[in-house]
Formats: structure tokens, sequence, C-alpha cells
């Protein structure tokens, strides 16, 4: 059960993460940093922000990420690429699950955070952590099954054998959501990494927190430095970077506040990027717990490229 | 260069001495391998195996082939051109009977169709030559004295070839005796399809021996190689090895010639005449019946190797009914009416 | 333009025996020094088939309509530069119409109609098509410049054959995607390009209105007449009127289309650059889009390769529709080791390609679609001499009249010249050489765009690696372009993202929803 904030003598920032504290003892505080290449670099930038609970009081420091570390982040995603493509889809698969074992044995760390973050009482913050950590494994398990449902056999008109299977688009820029500080996240993250892909997550604005504890889950599991890249700070100075950087395949842009939206995909079409977005006005009410809504194979699917392949039959 | 000897050849190494040795002219056999050796080394220019030689001789993609061979037989020829073309067919003809119940009549009468086809008009000319089992030669000869028409001879165990060197390079001889001016050999199926190629080349190096200046035509009897990828090794082989012609089949198996083995074999002969200067000529029989189909094997024939082809001492078709229907379209194109069956011969 | 033509050829030296030479075909020489008069005939197909109207009006509500704007423009015969019809130019008052006219027939008979209604209409089309082949083939090449081999065997077999695999479809959405439903998602604009005119109407068309969606579609202006006339099948067929719109006019007339409020669903079919434009037009207003863009696709030939049907397929790559296709193979990336003899087999028998009269039944090579497109082809191939590759262009008698330009290949190219880096859109091949199956890759993948490659290889885990690591959507193993409704067909990166053909060709048209 995580304490109550309290305000410090000094009137900084107080860590929400600390569990029950001893009387007399002070905690030793987090320091959110931004998650790239595997490491924690702090911005280039050198500048933070002050996250607030949804309360309003001061809950962390977050690194204010400038269009540097984007630079930096799509680098060591493109780097990570070749490696987490080429990995078999059951490896990927078994990769993601550990992802999930460690999100579980960390789940109370993840309520205290959610909970401040929201403002939700335990046993919401709780069902939040439960589905987030249900809805990894879910998406974990697409892996290697992904191919069959969406690949086919094509029966052309001749002697040639001709085939269709997906393959991941490349380096995904995720704008989270804005609101739903893990379990929106999560929601759409994984269905990026199982097809292959690697990401560039601009974390929530004002709920980042849980996005850099779970980069520290995903920097103990197996998961290889760049494939995943976090990073936090104000949308309207990152977006627009991750939107026109050439080097980026597709964009998730969930999260995208509504009036940067034109221009997140004007900017998109400089190198043809897909862009994944909501359906009209869902992205405010979604209800991330609905698994039906918020489980779908398509998500993976807007991430992948459809490769046909023709042969000739003949001895 | 030595070639590798196969494993036939070291388990009766003195049958194929003797056989080499005693019924050939010592020059003409050691002219014709010398030759042979070096259009082997002409073409590879290092001392491999002939197994290796031939892998790396290129592979022929199915469908591929198959697709351009039914495009280039959508061409469609000016009239005059066509008529030109049903001229050219008669004089590149082999006329042909190879059946077991032949006899000196069927033949005589077959060799007057080849000397003068059509009786009611002499314009059209005579074929290119008549084609024969060995014992029926020198009847063929008789009848076509004066003719121009050429006797070929088919040899060395006739269809099948399964028989012994020393018998198929006898009969080679005794066709020669007979007054064949052209010699139709198989080459050895059985040694060729479990990998025994120097034995294949080898026969064929031993029988142009025996021919001496007797035209060669090598029989692949392409029905039983199985790919198009044989059909071109067995082409380039033969064309090393001396042939003078190489042609698809013995008409005895089906299939026969076809437009795509036909076309595989014209690119071999342009592969081989690129690199070593020697034309070989091309022979489709067996399965040719409409002068449509023989005119798209000149739309084939002329697509690939160019106008120095379209001549009978580079082309010849094997056929017996053909002629018949060519007959009947050079009528139709001078009449401008369709004949009928009963107005032509049937010998 | 004759004598810049005419400067570009090459002449080369060639051996007696084998090809034939550089002079025309009249005086090739053979044997015992006769000429052989041997010439194929011009087997023209008649033209009588098509019967052209004076005019063509917009097909908007099942009926042919003038066009509000009151404007014409006149649609040519690029073979001959002969005016062949005169087409209405639609203004935006007709884009208002068309798009009032398909939603009304969404809302009041397509969109509510049973599946397999929908799909008896699309067989009927399909059936139709089959019908009036030789007259669409004819039509097509009047106003493309195609050879009428290929619009007769390529183009429209696959047009007919689109409607009858789609319509199909219509009554078993159900078990497209596992789980969900898919609903029909509105009013779709289409925009095709004018290299297949018709092709590419039934790749959009066929599709859209399967999944229960109503259309407006605008042909390129170069050639509308393809689409005009099958208005008069959907006319023949009863379709509902309203559920196929077809506007005529130009690029402007387009993006004033996608960009009106009442689309759902934006499809385009065009230009890299055009493509962008679209999707910046009509940015955050939540429609669906698919594009399908250009492409610089690499043949890729090892010396393992069966060298005869390599060349075919080279030669169909980029000489098929003169090379205006997206997914032509205009980088021939061959292996070192067998570079010299393929491209002298290749110079041969570019030597044997027939240009000139589409009609032809002979005819190889045809006109160029457009006096624009052709003079960006000439502005690459004096890019490409100037840039330091080597030209070669096989002496052809080229037809006085006509936008026509011979195939042409160049040699020497370096991966940063223009010619191996920008889609020319013609007849023009650049070669480069690799020398291992990585590098191979790597200058493969070496370009913004990813519609198509070509691999030839005898090995098949070799052209298994390859097709896994090239980035581009269709590849070919040991052959080239082919198409076929149930074969998805879209690109990676620039090339454009989607899908059509196939199942995956029903996501473009379709909203999922849960069961």
């Amino acid at each position: 059960m995580p304490r109550p904030r309290q305000a410090t003598p000094g009137g900084g920032p107080v860590d929400a993460s600390a569990a029950v504290g001893t009387p007399g003892r002070i905690a030793v505080r987090k320091t959110y940093k931004l998650y790239i290449g595997g490491a924690f670099p702090r911005s280039e930038s050198g500048r933070s922000y002050v996250v607030k609970g949804a309360d309003g009081s001061p809950l962390a420091n977050a690194v204010r990420g400038s269009r540097k570390d984007v630079r930096d982040a799509v680098r060591a995603a493109r780097a990570a690429f070749a490696g987490w493509e080429a990995r078999t889809a059951v490896n990927r698969g078994q990769i993601l699950y550990r992802v999930a074992e460690l999100l579980e044995g960390r789940r109370e760390q993840f309520e205290a955070e959610v909970g401040a973050a929201e403002g939700l009482a335990p046993a919401e913050a709780r069902a939040q952590v439960d589905r987030a950590v249900d809805r990894w494994v879910w998406y974990a398990g697409w892996a290697d099954k992904i191919s069959q449902v969406l690949g086919t056999v094509n029966p052309v008109a001749g002697s040639y054998f001709d085939f269709t299977i997906p393959e991941a688009t490349g380096v995904v820029g995720v704008v989270a959501p804005e609101t739903s500080s893990l379990l929106g996240l999560v929601s759409r993250l994984a269905p990026v990494l199982v097809g292959g892909n690697v990401a560039v997550v601009l974390a929530s604005e004002g709920r980042p927190l849980p996005a850099v504890t779970l980069s520290e889950v995903l920097a103990t599991s197996d998961v290889p430095g760049g494939v995943v890249n976090i990073i936090t700070g104000l949308r309207r100075e990152l977006v627009p970077h991750l939107a026109a950087h050439m080097d980026v395949n597709a964009i998730d842009a969930w999260g995208v506040p509504p009036d940067l939206i034109v221009s997140v995909e004007e900017a998109a079409m400089d190198n043809v990027k897909r862009v994944a977005r909501p359906p009209r006005g869902a992205a405010e009410r979604f209800d991330w717990l609905d698994d039906r809504a918020a489980q779908r194979p398509e998500w993976i699917a807007a991430f992948l490229e459809m490769k046909t392949v023709w042969h000739p039959i003949g001895v | 260069m030595r070639l590798e000897s196969s494993s036939r050849h070291a388990v009766a190494p003195k049958v194929y001495d003797a056989a080499m040795g005693s019924t050939l002219d010592p020059v003409a056999r050691e002219r014709a391998q010398t030759e042979a050796h070096e259009l082997v080394r002409a073409w590879n220019g290092r001392s491999i195996g002939l197994g290796g030689l031939l892998g790396r001789l290129g592979s022929v993609d199915q469908v591929g082939v198959e697709e351009r061979a039914a495009s280039l037989a959508k061409r469609s020829i000016k009239r005059a051109s066509k008529l030109w073309a049903l001229d050219l067919i008669v004089r590149m003809i082999d006329l042909t009977t190879l059946e077991g119940k032949d006899t000196p009549g069927k033949v005589h009468a077959l060799c007057q169709k080849a000397r003068r086809p059509d009786p009611a008009d002499p314009s059209v000319p005579s074929v290119a030559a008549m084609c024969v089992y060995p014992a029926l030669v020198a009847v063929a000869r008789a009848a076509l004295a004066g003719s121009g028409v050429r006797v070929a001879s088919v040899a060395t165990g006739f269809p099948s070839g399964q028989t012994f060197l020393e018998l198929k390079l006898a009969e080679t001889e005794l066709a020669i005796e007979a007054g064949a001016d052209e010699v139709d050999m198989v080459i050895d199926r059985g040694a060729f399809l479990c990998g025994d190629y120097v034995t294949v080349f080898d026969e064929i190096v031993a029988v142009k021996a025996a021919c001496r200046t007797t035209l060669l035509k090598v029989i692949l009897e392409t029905g039983e190689l199985g790919t198009y990828d044989n059909v071109r090794r067995a082409s380039l082989l033969a064309m090393a090895a001396g042939a003078d012609f190489i042609k698809t089949s013995t008409g005895k198996v089906s299939p026969a010639a076809t437009l795509p083995v036909t076309l595989v074999m014209l690119e071999a002969i342009r592969d081989f005449e690129r690199r070593t200067g020697r034309a070989v000529g091309m022979k489709p029989a067996g399965g040719i019946r409409t002068s449509r189909e023989a005119i798209a094997y000149l739309v084939v024939l002329y697509e690939t190797l160019g106008p120095g082809w379209m001549t009978p001492d580079r082309f010849r078709f094997g056929a017996s009914s053909l002629l018949n229907d060519v007959l009947m379209q050079i009528r139709k194109e001078r009449d401008g009416r369709y004949s009928g069956g009963d107005y032509f011969s049937l010998d | 333009m004759t004598s810049k033509r005419d400067q570009m050829v090459t002449q080369r030296p060639r051996s007696e025996s084998v090809g034939r030479g550089t002079a025309s075909p009249s005086s090739w020489g053979f044997g015992d020094g006769q000429a052989v008069p041997w010439e194929y005939a011009p087997a023209p197909e008649s033209r009588d088939v098509v019967k052209l109207q004076a005019r063509y009006g917009l097909f908007v509500g099942g009926k042919e309509v003038a066009p509000r704007s009151g404007q014409w423009f006149t649609t040519i015969d690029p073979a001959t530069e002969e005016p062949l019809a005169e087409v209405a130019k639609a203004g935006l008052a007709d884009v208002e119409d068309a798009v009032a006219v398909a939603r009304r027939a969404f809302r009041r008979s397509w969109g509510g109609m049973p599946g397999r209604e929908r799909a008896k209409y699309l067989f009927r089309i399909a059936r139709i098509l089959q019908e009036r082949s030789r007259e669409f083939a004819v039509l097509e090449t009047l106003d493309t410049g195609k050879p009428i081999k290929e619009s007769r065997d390529v183009d429209i077999p696959l047009v007919a054959a689109h409607f009858w695999y789609y319509a199909g479809w219509a009554d078993k959405l159900d078990y497209a995607f596992p789980g969900r439903t898919a609903q029909p998602l509105g009013v779709a604009a289409q925009i095709i390009p004018w290299n297949f005119p018709l092709l590419m109407l039934a790749w959009k068309i066929a599709p859209a209105l399967a999944a229960g969606n109503t259309v407006v579609l605008k042909p390129a202006s170069p050639t509308p007449l393809s689409a005009l006339l099958f208005a008069d099948v959907c006319r023949q067929a009863d379709l509902p009127p309203g559920v196929v719109n077809i506007i005529t006019g130009p690029g402007e007339i387009g993006l004033a289309l996608v960009k009106h409020p009442d689309v759902d669903k934006v499809a385009f079919t065009g230009s890299t650059a055009v493509g962008k434009e679209i999707g910046r037009a009509i940015a955050g207003q939540g429609k669906a889009l698919t594009l399908e863009l250009g492409g610089k696709a690499a043949n890729i030939v090892f010396d393992d390769a069966p060298l005869d049907q390599a060349i075919e397929g080279i030669v169909n790559g980029i000489f098929f529709n003169q090379g205006e296709v997206c997914c032509a193979g205009s980088r021939l990336l061959v292996q070192e080791s067998i570079a010299e003899p393929l491209i002298e087999k290749l110079k041969d028998r570019l030597a044997t390609l027939r240009v000139g009269d589409p009609l032809d039944k002979n005819t190889d090579v045809g006109a160029i679609n457009n006096a624009a497109q052709l003079a960006k082809i000439e502005a690459l191939i004096e890019a490409g001499v100037a840039e330091g590759a080597e030209l070669y262009q096989p002496a052809c008698e080229l037809p006085a009249r006509g936008y026509f330009v011979r195939p042409t290949l160049f040699t020497n190219v370096a991966q940063s010249h223009r010619i191996a880096q920008e889609e020319i859109f013609g007849p023009v091949l650049a070669v480069l050489t690799f020398r291992t199956p990585d590098e191979a890759v790597e200058k493969a993948n070496n370009t913004p765009y990813g519609l198509s490659a070509g691999i030839w290889t005898e090995k098949g885990s070799r052209i298994l690696k390859m097709a896994k690591e090239l980035r581009a959507g269709v590849v070919w193993g040991n052959t080239f372009n082919r198409f076929d409704p149930t074969s998805p067909f879209g690109g990676y990166k620039e090339s454009g993202f989607g899908r059509e053909g196939g199942l995956h060709g029903l996501l473009a048209y379709v909203r999922l929803e849960d069961r």
C-alpha cells in the first residue's frame, strides 16, 4: 500500500514510488532518465520538468527531452532493427513474455506510480496494472502466429508459387496515449514490437513516470538495447521532430494532441510514413480496459508490410 | 588434355579399345578425337571433368522458356514471306519412314514423293532428304539417283541405342557404304541419365570418326531426357563431340519435338557458335504435322539464330505427314481455295 | 525530335554468322548472299471494333452528363498524335455533384445491399468485360500507345479477372478477417494513372464495390476513354445509379475530390510526388488512405541464373508497356562474373525488339503515352550520357509521327548516377554490377523506393534469402512482371502503403468491427 504523498521540508518533489518507509530514514529518490540504446542517459539539453500527480502535487523531475534525443533514439532504434527482426518469431515472443514476468514482479511499484499519476484508488490502480501485464502476455503470444493469420498462399492463374507474408515496417515512432500512463502505453507499444519493429516512444507528457519505470523493466529483460527507446518531455517540442524524421517508417499517432494531428500527417508524407490513428474522436474516451477494443491483431498488422513473392513451378 | 575415364571404361577398357581400334581408320579417329578435345578445351579453357563442365554450362527455367516459345508462336508473317516459308519448309523436310514393316516398295514410292512432292505443280521443290533404316539405304539411293535429294540413314541401334559400341560403329560404316549421305545417330540415354557423360561423348566422337565426311546428326531423344537442363547439356555435349546437326527425337517416343525444346537447343547452338566459331544445324523431328506449326518453328529459328540459319544446310524438319499439309497450304495460297486430303498422294 | 533520337543510335559491329547486324531487315544477308525475305506482317488489329463518340460527358448517377463547368478537353492517340475524342473537363461543382450522388447511392442502395446481391452485379460486370474484351483492348491501345499484344493478352484479361475475384468476396467478408466483421467505409475517391488505365480502374473499383462502398473515380487526363467505356458496362449491368461515378479532368480536380469532406476513403496510384501532395492535402481529415507510388526496382542476376530466361525477364521487366510501369525492373544488377556475356546477349536481344504501331500485333514496344513523359525520358537519357554512363540503343526505324523512344541500355552506371536513382518511367535500363549477394541486397535496397525486385539464380535457398532481405512489396524469383487478382501488390517505403489484390486488398475498403 503506497504512502500518501507528503510535502518535503524543502518543497521539492517527493518520490511517489517510495514504499512504506522507515520513520526517520531518508528515502533514496529515483531519478527518471531517458532510455536510449539500452542505456539511461540524461538529455543532452540538460533540462527537466516537474511531473505532478493527479492531485497537483509534484512527484518528480522528468527529463525534458530534446530533438537531439529524438535523433539519437532513432539512430539507436535503426541500429537495433536488423538484429531484432532477424530473430526467430518464437524468440521475440519469449523475450516479450519475459518483460511481462518482470512487470508482474514489480507490480507494487507500478501500482503506486499509476495511482499517483492518474489519481486512482488502489483497487483501480491494481486493475490497470493487472490488465497491462495480461495484455503484454497476449501480444507476446502473437509473435509466432501473426504471420499464419495474415499470410496467404495465393492461387494465381499460372504455374507459379505465390505467397504473401508480413514483415516488420522498421522504426516506429509511438506517441503514447496522454492519459493512460501504463495500460495505454503497453496497449500501443506491445503490438509494435511483436511484429519485429523497433520503437521510439514519446511518453505521456503529464504522466511519464510509469513509462520510465517500464524502461527499467525492458532494460533488465532480454530486450536488446535500442529495440525500445523512451523519451520524456513536452509533446509540442518533440512530436514534430519525430513526425518529420526521414528514418522513421511509421507513426503511432494515438497520443498526438488533436491540434497537432494535421501537421503530423503532413510531415509524415515527406517519406510516406505509415500513420496509425484512432477512429475519429475515440482517443479521448477510449476504454483501455476493454479487451475487445484494445487487443486486436489489426494493431500488429498496422505496422507490418505485406511482401508477395512469386516463383515459377517447373522441373 | 585427357578426359577423365568413367567407371564403365575402367571396367571394360579392352572392349572400348578394341572397338575404337578395329573398326576405324586410325587417322580419321585421331583427327576426330583431337577436334573433339579441342572443342571441349575451347569451350572451357581448363581441364575439368565433363560432368563438372556440363554443370557449369547453364540451366534453363521451364516456365520462362515455355512462355518465350509461346509468345514467339504468336508472330504473324507477311503473305509473301509465308509463301517463301512454305517453299523453304518443303526444302527442309527429311521425309521419313522408319517402321519395322518398311519394304523396298514403300521406300521407292516415298522417294518419288520426295523428288516431286506435287506432281501437279512442278514449281514445288524436292525435299532435303529421305530418312530410312540402314537396310533400305540402297533402295533409297537408287530411287533418288540424280535428284539432289540426300539419303539419310539412322544408325547406332536406332531407336533405343541399347546395344554394343562395335555394332553401332559397324552399322554406321555399312550404312555409309550402302550410300548414305547423312547419318542420324542416337545418343546413349542410359549413360547420360546415370551421369556417365564421358561414354556419351566418346561414342559420338567414335561415330563421327566413322562418318568421316558424311554429315552426322545426333539425336538427343529429348522426350527421355526429362528436363530442359538436360536438353541443354546434351546439346552442348553433342556439339563439343563433333555433331554436324543436333536433332530432338527418334519419333518413337512422346513427347517428340516441341517449340520450347527447340528453343533450348537453338540457344545452345547460339552459345556454342559464339564460343567456338562452329555452326551446328538443328532438326526437330516428330509431332510437327501442320504448316502453321512448322512456320512457328521457323519464327523461333529466325528470332534466335537469324537469317543465316534459314537454309536446309542448317535446319531440317523430320516429318512425314507435314509435307501434305504444306502442299495443301501452297496450293491454297496459289489457288485461293482450301483443298482436301484426296488431292495429295498418300505414300 | 527525329534527329535527336537518331543521334543516340549506336552502330555495333556484329559477327556475320550470328545475329542480325545493324542494317535494316531487307538488307540482311545469309549463306549464299541472298537476302532472306522474312518479314512480319503489319497484322493490324482493326479499329472498327471500337465506336468512338465525338464527345464524352461525365458519368454521374448512372447517366452521361455534361460538365457544369462547360469545359472540354481533347484526348489523342500518342502513336499518331491524332485526336480521338473530346472529353468533359470537370469543375468543382461537378466534384460536388459526384460525391453527393455517391453518398446518396451508398445510403440508399449499395451500402445496405446484402453481399450476395452486390456479388451478382460484379459478376455481371466481369462477364460483360470478357464479352467486350477486343473492343476494350483496341480502345486501350489507341488511348495509351501500348502494344495491342499487351492490352489484349495482359491488361484486359486481368481487368475481367479482378472483377471476377472480388465479386466472390462480396458475400464472404465475414470470413476474411478473423473475429471481425467488415463494414464498408462509405464513399471512396479514387485517382488512377495513365499507364494501365482500365487495369488500375479495376484494381480500385472491384474491391471497393465488393466491400459495399460507392466510388467517384478520376482517370488520368491523357487516358480517359476506357474508363468512360467502362461506364457503359455499368449501364449494361444495370448497376444502381451512383454506385460508380467517373469524372474526367486534370490533376487539380483530383485534388479537390480527395479533399471533399464527404469522402471517407482515398486511393491513389501515381507518382510519389503527387502521392505525397495528396497525403498532405487530407492530413488530419481522418480519411482512410492507400497509396501506390513509384519505384526503381532492381532486377538481380546471379552467375548461375538460367541466362536466356533471365534475358527475357530483364527485357520484359523494362520494356513491357514501354517501361511505363511503377514496378519496372529499371536497374539491372548483374553479378560481375557473368556481366560481359549477359550484356552481350542483352544487346542482341534488344536488336530483335520491334518498335512501332501499337495496333500491329507484332509490335513489342509501342508509343510513349504522352508528350510530357516523352520529354522527361529524353531528358533523363541525356542526363545519363552527360554523367558518363555508356549508352546503347539498337538501330530501329521509328515512325515519323507519334511519341516514340528506342529501347535504351546504359552500362558503366554508378549507384550515384541520376539514371540509377530517379524513376525514368520509360524504356531505359541502367546496368550495374555486384560481386556478392550482400552487395546486391545493399545496392538494391539503397533507394527510398521499395515496390518490387527480381532475383535470378538457380539456387533455391538463395532465392528465399534474397526475397527475405529485399525491402520490396513484390519479389519476383526467376520471373518478372507477373500480376494476378489473388496476389497482393504494393510497396514498402516511399513506394506507398496498402495492398491491391488478394485478401489484403480488401482491407483498404473496410472498417473492421467486432462481431
